[in-house]
C-alpha cells in the first residue's frame, strides 16, 4: 500500500491547490528564463537575417546597430571585388512611425537591394518583393496581413510577404522594402534643411547613402582578413559576423540582459524557498503520524519513501502545470518567450534537486521523532 | 493457561526509569520487577503519575529504561538498561501489539487498511493483508465501518479498529493504555471478553493500564504501583 498516494488522496483538494500554486511560480520562472531568451534571440535576428559573413560600415563605429554608421552606397561595388566575396549587399534601417489602424506603429524598415544579400530570410505567407517600388515585406508582430496598404512617408506600399520572428533589439517589427524606396524615404523624413542639402547635393552626403554594406564570403576564407582589406581603405571598418553578434549581446542589450538575468536567478532562489518550506512543513504536520508509524513497527524506509515520494509528486505535478501553463501563453506575450528543450529540462533537474532536498530535511526531521510521541493527547 | 506458566511471556528484573537530573529529577520507576505469563491478563492500576504510561512504554521498547533488564517472549532484550537489538522496531512488528489511549489510527487509511497496513509491514501482500483485515474488523464487530476513515469513526469504532490493529498480526504481547476509557461499561465489558479470548487463544499475554473498576475483575492480576514502586499484588478474582 503506497502510502505517499494514499495520504496525497485524502487531502487532494489541498494537495493540488499547493501543486497549482508551485505550478504558477514555476511558470513564473520559466517565463521569465524565456524572456531571457527571447530577449537575446531577438537583438541577433536582424543581424542574422541576411546571412552574411562580414559587415562594411563607417570608420571608427561599431555600426549600423549598436552606432550610427552611413557610407556611400557605390561601396558595395568595390567590396565585391574583393577576391574572397561571393556576393555583397547594400542595406539602410531606419525606425519609422506609421498609421495603421488608427493607431501609430513603429516599424524597423530595412532597404535591401532586390537580388543582393540583406533581404528577408525565410517568407512565412505570400511572396518576396518582385516589383521595384511600393511592395514590402512585414513581420507578422506587426499586425499588417498580405494585401494591406500603408503609408510610409509620402508613399503608400502594399505588403506582398509576411515573416515570422523578424524584430530589432527593441521589440519592433521588421518591413523590408527595396533600397530606392529606402533611400527615398529616409530623404522624405529628413529635417527640412538637410533635406534642400541633399537635394542640392552640397555637404559630404550625397543621396546614395546606405548604412552598411554586407558581404558573404567563400566557405574557406577568413572573415578577419577580409576585414583587414577593408580597414586598409579610409573610411570604412569591417566588423565579422561574430564580432557584430558579441555587439549585439554584449553591448546593446547587456543591461536588460543582466537585469532580466539576476531577477531571473533571484526568482529561482525563491522558488526555491518556496519549494523547501513546503515540503518541510508537509512532513512536519505529519510528525505525529510518523510517530504512530514507528510504534507499529514501519521501518524507516516506508516512512523514508513517503516524504520523498510526496515531494517528488508535488514538485513533478507543480513542474508539469508550470510548464503547461507557460507553453500555453507564451505566445501572447507582447515580446518573444523563447522556451528550448535544454532551458526547460535544466529548470525540470533543479526543482527535482530542490525537492530531493527539501525532502532530506523533512526525513531527517521525521527519523529523529520518537515513537513514544504517539502516545501522547 | 496453567501449562504456560512455567516460563513468562514479559520478565521485567528491576527496571526504573528517572526523567532529568539533580532538581528536576523525577525517579518514574523504580526497581520494578514483574512477571506475566502467557494466556495471562493483567492490569496495571495507580494513581495518575505513578508511572504507569512509563512502565508500559518501557515494556513496549518504546522508552529507554535507566537501568534493569528485560526479557520478551523468551528473549533477553534487555540488560542492564542496555538494548540488545539494534531494531527495536522490527522486535514491536514481531511480537508487540499496541493499544493506546487515544486510538492513534492513521488519518489517511480507512479502517481496513489501518489494519491491513501493518499486516503488509509484517510481510503479507496486499490480498491477504485485506482479507484478513477484514476478517479481524467482523470480529471485534466493527466490520460495516470497514471503509470508514477514521475521522469519521466513533469513539469506541476507532478503538476497536485500533485494538483490530493491536491483534492483527497476532503478536504474543498486547499493550493497552487504557483501552475502554473511552467506552460505555457494555462495550468496555465486550472489549475486555475480547482481550481475554485472545490471550487464550493466541497464548498471549495481555497487560492494560486501567482506572475502570467496573472491569478489574475480568484481570487475573493487578499490579499496583504508587510513586514508580509497585505494591503488593496478586489475584483478585479466584
Ligand atoms: N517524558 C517525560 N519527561 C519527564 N517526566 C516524565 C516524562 N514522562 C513521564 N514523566 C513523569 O514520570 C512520572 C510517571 O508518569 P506516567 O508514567 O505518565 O504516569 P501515569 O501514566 O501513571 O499517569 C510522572 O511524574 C510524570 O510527570
Ligand atoms: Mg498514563
Amino acid at each position: 500500500m503506497n502510502l505517499a498516494y494514499r495520504d496525497i488522496r485524502h487531502s487532494l483538494g489541498r494537495f493540488l491547490l499547493t501543486c497549482v500554486g508551485l505550478g504558477l511560480l514555476l511558470g513564473v520562472v520559466l517565463a521569465m528564463i524565456g524572456i531571457y531568451r527571447g530577449l537575446v534571440v531577438d537583438a541577433l535576428t536582424i543581424a542574422r537575417a541576411p546571412a552574411v559573413d562580414l559587415w562594411v560600415v563607417e570608420a571608427n563605429t561599431r555600426g549600423p546597430f549598436a552606432e550610427a554608421s552611413r557610407i556611400p552606397g557605390d561601396i558595395r561595388e568595390a567590396v565585391a571585388r574583393i577576391a574572397d566575396v561571393t556576393a555583397a549587399g547594400s542595406i539602410t534601417y531606419q525606425t519609422v512611425e506609421a498609421e495603421h489602424g488608427g493607431d501609430k506603429l513603429r516599424l524597423y524598415v530595412i532597404g535591401y537591394e532586390l537580388t543582393r544579400p540583406g533581404g528577408p530570410p525565410q517568407i512565412a505567407e505570400g511572396r518576396e518583393i518582385a516589383r521595384s517600388h511600393y511592395e514590402m515585406v512585414a513581420d507578422k508582430s506587426s499586425g499588417l496581413t498580405l494585401g494591406e496598404r500603408i503609408h510610409l512617408g509620402r508613399h503608400v506600399f502594399t505588403v506582398v510577404g509576411l515573416t515570422r520572428h523578424q524584430v530589432n533589439s527593441g521589440g519592433d517589427p521588421a518591413v523590408y522594402i527595396t533600397l530606392p524606396d529606402a533611400q527615398k524615404l529616409q530623404f522624405d523624413l529628413a529635417p527640412p534643411a538637410a533635406r534642400v542639402q541633399l537635394a542640392r547635393g552640397t555637404g559630404d552626403s550625397s543621396r546614395d547613402t546606405v548604412n552598411a554594406v554586407v558581404a558573404r564570403l567563400h566557405a574557406n576564407a577568413s572573415p578577419d582578413a577580409v576585414a583587414e582589406t577593408v580597414h586598409r581603405w579610409k573610411h570604412h571598418s569591417a566588423i565579422t559576423q561574430e564580432a557584430q553578434e558579441l555587439i549585439l549581446t554584449r553591448s546593446l542589450v547587456d543591461r536588460a540582459r543582466r537585469q532580466i538575468g539576476l531577477f531571473t536567478s533571484l526568482l529561482l532562489v525563491v522558488s526555491a524557498v518556496i519549494i523547501a518550506l513546503i515540503i518541510y512543513t508537509m512532513t512536519m504536520e505529519k510528525l505525529k503520524q510518523i510517530a504512530t508509524l514507528k510504534l507499529i513497527g514501519a521501518p524507516d524506509r516506508t516512512i523514508i519513501g513517503m516524504i520523498v515520494q510526496q515531494a517528488l509528486a508535488l514538485g513533478f505535478i507543480g513542474f508539469a502545470t508550470g510548464a503547461t501553463l507557460i507553453f500555453s501563453v507564451k505566445d501572447y506575450f507582447p515580446r518573444r518567450v523563447v522556451l528550448e528543450p535544454d532551458n526547460v529540462m535544466i529548470l525540470g533537474l533543479i526543482v527535482f534537486a530542490v525537492c530531493l532536498l527539501s525532502s532530506g530535511l523533512g526525513v531527517r526531521a521525521a527519523l529523529r521523532v520518537d515513537p513514544a510521541t504517539a502516545l501522547g493527547g | 493457561m496453567a501449562e504456560a506458566s512455567d516460563r513468562p511471556l514479559v520478565h521485567l528484573d528491576r527496571i526504573s526509569k528517572h526523567f532529568g537530573e539533580g532538581e528536576a529529577r523525577v525517579d518514574a520507576l523504580r526497581d520494578v520487577s514483574i512477571d506475566v505469563h502467557p494466556g495471562q491478563v493483567v492490569a496495571l492500576l495507580g494513581p495518575s503519575g505513578s508511572g504507569k504510561t512509563t512502565l508500559l512504554n518501557v515494556i513496549g521498547c518504546i522508552l529507554d529504561p535507566s537501568s534493569g533488564s528485560m526479557e520478551l517472549d523468551g528473549e533477553r532484550v534487555l540488560e542492564d538498561g542496555l538494548w540488545l537489538r539494534p531494531n527495536l522496531r522490527q522486535l514491536r512488528l514481531d511480537k508487540i501489539g499496541f493499544i493506546f489511549q487515544f486510538h492513534n489510527l492513521i488519518p489517511f487509511l480507512d479502517a481496513t487498511d489501518n489494519v491491513a497496513l501493518v499486516l503488509q509491514l509484517a510481510g503479507a501482500n496486499a490480498v491477504t493483508a485485506h482479507t484478513r483485515a477484514v476478517e479481524l474488523l467482523d470480529y471485534l464487530e466493527v466490520g460495516h465501518r470497514r471503509n470508514a476513515m477514521p475521522a469519521k469513526l466513533s469513539g469506541g469504532e476507532a478503538q476497536r479498529v485500533a485494538i483490530a490493529r493491536a491483534l492483527a498480526n497476532k503478536p504474543r504481547i498486547i499493550l493497552a493504555d487504557e483501552p475502554t476509557a473511552a467506552l460505555d461499561s457494555k462495550r468496555a465489558g465486550i472489549v475486555m471478553d475480547l482481550l481475554r479470548k485472545v490471550a487464550v487463544e493466541q497464548n498471549a499475554a495481555i497487560i492494560a493500564v486501567t482506572h475502570d473498576e467496573k472491569i478489574f475483575d475480568r484481570f487475573d492480576r493487578i499490579f499496583s504501583l504508587r510513586d514508580g514502586r509497585l505494591d503488593a499484588g496478586g489475584p483478585v478474582t479466584g
